[in-house]
């Protein structure tokens, strides 16, 4: 097995066995899909006109919940200092470590919305969209997220900086995201969300493994 | 690029920003009395009335408020890319400026809204970029606050600060596709007249003028602060 897949294998084992996989990620994100009609009231009309933006709302904050361990645990441990060594790149680490988050958040909040628009009375078409646009969307929050986890990864207090960071760049992906679900309730076509939403997140995990690794080695360095 | 590396020597940089500095605080002081004076002389505009004096303090304030964040990009560019030993103390310290004149945007924009769009707040694109802007600026003056090693501080800056860079033309343009409001822009398009330009030109130079002014002092108060510093761990 190549250093990339292993790597990737350990990442999510060590996901599955520590921190309880992505059972915690989508406890929070069924959480918050319960506490919204509580606040807003039960009417169905009304909650399945803000169910793409609250489910979108509530994805990203359920992955951002696991984020600050992205690179910490091995940081504090000294294996980050291993695996640098490696001969795998450290922006090959970078992809490998965002592809196992996603793997163990955003690929499971994915597969979870549906039965959420369920509780919220979304139409079976919009319920589509949202999943297409979750999985389309939820790499560039793994992506993103793991600049902001490289850059505190110093930090004891990390998780509290890390979100003040790292969601106003996610801007983007709530805005295409929650927008497609949005056009195509209003009966307008989702592609032109969908296909902005699959252009961030494409960029976004092309590019920033190169700005996590440049901050990981400015952490090991001295 | 060598005379951009000649002020990179502190030294250097605190004899020529002794020099300059009187001259752009005094430029700040007339370009804005200027500006106030021409200001309150034109004539109510015939549909804002008064308010369109705020027009004077909110654009340039918002002009500036991206303009430094363009700032710190360049200097964090320079100090990740050339190791400009004074960039990272540039960025940090224009860092507060831009967050205020971020703010100082969206205050002067919410009392002219109330009268003009009759609230105070709206969801529009400008408006929301704006708060995001706002919020970036308080993360990237969190994270230099965070980490306590200074070199390690800066370069973590520096790539957020870049990273920030890449992205906001994307909230802007995504914000923008969600939801508009705003008024474009009227001064290059030439829709603004000339008594109500006049003074706006003048009142942009003076906060820009202002803004020198202030980067420069903190800057050299950086600048002595760590010579002090080093001072006090010699006598130690």
């Amino acid at each position: 097995m190549s250093p990339f897949w292993t790597l990737l294998a350990r990442d999510l084992k060590l996901a599955a066995r520590s921190g309880g996989g992505a059972a915690l990620a989508l406890s929070f994100f069924a959480l918050v899909a319960t506490l919204v009609p509580l606040g807003v009231g039960a009417d169905l009309k009304l909650l399945s006109r803000i169910a793409g933006g609250i489910l979108w709302v509530g994805a990203v904050l359920a992955a951002l919940l696991s984020l600050d361990r992205l690179f910490q645990g091995d940081f504090e441990d000294g294996s980050l200092e291993l695996i640098a060594l490696s001969p795998l790149p450290l922006e090959m680490t970078a992809l490998a470590k965002i592809a196992a988050h996603w793997l163990s958040t955003g690929a499971a909040l994915t597969l979870l919305s549906p039965l959420l628009a369920l509780l919220f009375n979304l139409a079976p078409y919009p319920t589509l969209v949202l999943f297409l646009s979750l999985l389309i969307g939820t790499p560039a929050v793994s992506a993103v997220g793991a600049i902001g986890a490289s850059l505190t990864l110093s930090l004891k207090r990390g998780g509290l900086i890390l979100p003040l960071i790292i969601l106003p760049l996610l801007a983007p992906v709530v805005i295409f995201g929650a927008g497609a679900v949005a056009a195509v309730m209003d009966g307008f076509s989702p592609n032109g969300g969908l296909g902005l939403l699959a252009a961030f997140s494409l960029a976004a995990v092309l590019l920033s493994p190169f700005a996590a690794a440049a901050s990981v080695r400015l952490n090991l360095g001295s | 690029m060598n005379w951009l590396f000649k002020y990179a020597n502190p030294h250097n940089f605190m004899r020529l920003s002794g020099v300059v500095l009187p001259f752009t605080a005094i430029g700040a002081a007339l370009g804005i009395a200027a500006a106030l004076w021409l200001g309150f002389s034109a004539p109510p505009d015939y549909q804002q009335g008064r308010t369109v004096l705020i027009l004077f303090i909110h654009v340039p304030a918002a002009i500036l408020a991206t303009a430094v964040y363009g700032a710190i990009a360049v200097c964090s560019l320079l100090s990740l890319v050339w190791r400009h030993p004074l960039s990272d103390t540039a960025a940090r310290a224009a860092a507060p400026f831009g967050a205020l004149f971020t703010a100082l945007g969206l205050i002067t924009g919410a009392l002219w809204g109330k009268p003009m769009w009759g609230t105070y707040w709206v969801w529009d694109a400008r408006l929301t970029s704006f708060l995001l802007l706002l919020f970036l600026y308080m993360g990237y003056m969190a994270l230099w606050n965070a980490i306590e090693d200074e070199t390690r501080a800066a370069r973590a800056a520096a790539i957020l600060a870049l990273v920030g860079a890449v992205n906001i033309p994307i909230i802007k343009f995504s914000v923008e596709w969600w939801s508009t409001l705003h008024q474009g822009e009227s001064i290059v398009s030439g829709k603004l007249a000339p008594v109500f330009l006049a003074p706006l030109l003048l009142m942009m130079t003076g906060y820009a003028l202002l803004f020198a002014t202030l980067w420069m002092v903190r800057i050299r108060t950086a600048i002595i602060e760590r010579r002090a510093r080093g001072l006090m761990q010699g006598a130690a």
